[in-house]
């Protein structure tokens, strides 16, 4: 589980997060929406260390994150595994070299150990025989599931992903979705997902926190957000015709 | 702009704090290493030959031309050929020109990273990315520059044999010349120069990379900056060294 609790983060006089508490619960898919600029990916960045907190604690089962040096930092981001927008692969590594990177990095396997879990990863990513190809000879969707593959290989307790749909058709935004849940159940993670896509919203948000104007608005779970009555939660979700129509329906 | 630039230069200091710290991992950084022996090395020995011996016939040919007078002795032309080349153009001439390529490719190279966030993946990994990134290209710049100046040294003195065959200098007058009281130091302060060089341009480089901030064209902004800067700082540790060294 990652807790958050008073957290508080200014940037110059921009007051970017004010007071957030929350618990990302462990098995679970948490969902961070909001509208662009609501703070989301700033909080994001809080819970790996990519921004410094102006006040408040990020703990990690039971771990203060935020009072960490970085050495005790780098070991907890050991057991994170990050999905970027944009994949984030390494573009001068293979397939098989951006997955077996953080294996070779920080594990003693041979070879053949580091072989056989890449090939286990991009099986898990239904990515087979795919090992030699670059990152640029990739769609967007392999992209998104090769860089799954290498937040996985690491056997992360827990998974963060920064807008996973992003720049993906409906279709394979759903797979890439789906993915996101069954490994979330499968490796028993924390999975945190920053998105403001609706369709993912209701296809995985299992625990919802809704950032407006930098404080937690509204939280709860897909069937409580279908039937809420908070108006700017609504404003944001059923924003589409076709949402406003099966709201209404 | 006082500000922005002490910023830049405690930015600077912060960074390489983060640089030189221990790899992670030694068998990676070996690997990582020979890698960039190979980009900021290797591929460089082209231009330095091509350079190299163009300014080594035209520096004779300017010296044949200057130093036309039946008083002075023709051996002279290779004395001077020698000595312009282990002193200024070969270390000082071939960083600037290093500067150039090299430079914008580390700043474009590692500004690319970072605007598409694989800096941010490295951090997340719990991998110390300036160390990771910038160690071995310091390193194989110090190790590998050296080599390119004694090549450039020793193709200038080539080119310059063959201008000087072209204005009529007999090879044994400008061979005797070369040989002419001959100061070794005069190498060793080149490659000393040569090695600070190295690590100003890929350093700053790697800074103006490390920072970059937005999109694209950003990162062609930090490109040019980073040339921009380490040649600057090249020609003011140039005259530092010149004077603490030679004088």
């Amino acid at each position: 589980m990652i807790k958050v609790e008073n957290i508080r983060k200014e940037f110059g006089d921009n007051l970017v997060l004010n007071d957030v508490s929350f618990s990302f619960e462990k098995r679970k898919t948490n969902l961070i929406i909001g509208e662009s600029g609501s703070g989301k990916t700033t909080l994001l960045k809080l819970l790996i260390g990519l921004h410094t907190l102006d006040s408040g604690n990020i703990i990690y089962d039971g771990r203060v994150f935020n009072e960490m040096k970085l050495k005790q930092k780098r070991l907890i981001r050991q057991e994170i595994g990050m999905l970027f927008q944009g994949g984030a692969l390494f573009d001068y590594m293979s397939v098989e070299e951006n997955i077996m990177f953080p294996l070779t990095m920080f594990t003693e396997q041979s070879e053949e150990e580091k072989l056989d879990r890449v090939n286990f990863c991009l099986q898990r990513v239904n990515l087979e025989n795919t090992n030699t190809l670059l990152p640029s000879e990739l769609s967007g969707g392999m992209l998104k599931r090769v860089a799954i593959a290498r937040a996985i290989s690491m056997n992360p307790k827990y998974l963060l992903c920064d807008e996973p749909n992003s720049g993906l058709d409906p279709k394979t935004a759903i797979v890439i979705d789906n993915l996101i849940q069954e490994i979330t159940e499968e490796f028993d993670m924390t999975t945190i997902v920053n998105t403001h896509d609706m369709n993912s919203v209701m296809q995985i948000g299992e625990n919802i926190v809704f950032i407006h104007k930098g404080v937690i608005w509204w939280e709860g779970n897909k069937e409580e957000l279908i039937h809420t009555n908070n108006k700017e939660l609504n404003d944001f979700v059923f924003a589409s015709e076709l949402f406003k129509r099966l709201k209404n329906k | 702009m006082m500000i922005k630039g002490l910023k830049n230069i405690g930015n600077y200091f912060i960074m390489m704090k983060k640089v030189m710290s221990r790899p992670e991992k030694y068998s990676v950084f070996l690997k990582q290493l020979k890698l960039e022996i190979g980009k900021i090395g290797l591929d460089s020995i082209g231009i330095v030959i091509i350079i190299s011996f163009f300014i080594g016939a035209v520096v004779t040919i300017q010296q044949s031309i200057n130093l036309e007078n039946p008083l002075l002795p023709k051996y002279l032309i290779g004395l001077v050929s020698r000595d312009a080349l282990i002193l200024e153009f070969a270390p000082t001439m071939i960083g600037l020109i290093l500067a150039g390529k090299i430079g914008s490719s580390i700043a474009s190279e590692i500004g690319m990273m970072k605007v598409t966030e694989q800096i941010d993946a490295l951090e997340i990994m719990g991998i110390n990315s300036a160390s990771f990134l910038i160690l071995p290209k310091i390193i194989a710049a110090m190790f590998f520059f050296p080599i390119l100046i004694i090549l450039s040294i020793t193709i200038g003195i080539i080119g310059g044999w063959l201008g000087g065959l072209s204005m009529d200098i007999p090879t044994a007058d400008f061979v005797y010349g070369l040989q002419y009281q001959f100061i070794p130091f005069y190498v060793t302060y080149s490659l000393i120069k040569t090695v600070v060089f190295a690590f100003l341009i890929t350093s700053i480089s790697a800074f103006y990379g490390y920072t970059t901030k937005g999109g694209a064209i950003n990162v062609g902004k930090s490109s040019t900056l980073a040339v921009v800067y380490s040649s600057i700082l090249l020609l003011i540790f140039n005259f530092i060294l010149t004077d603490l060294i030679l004088s």
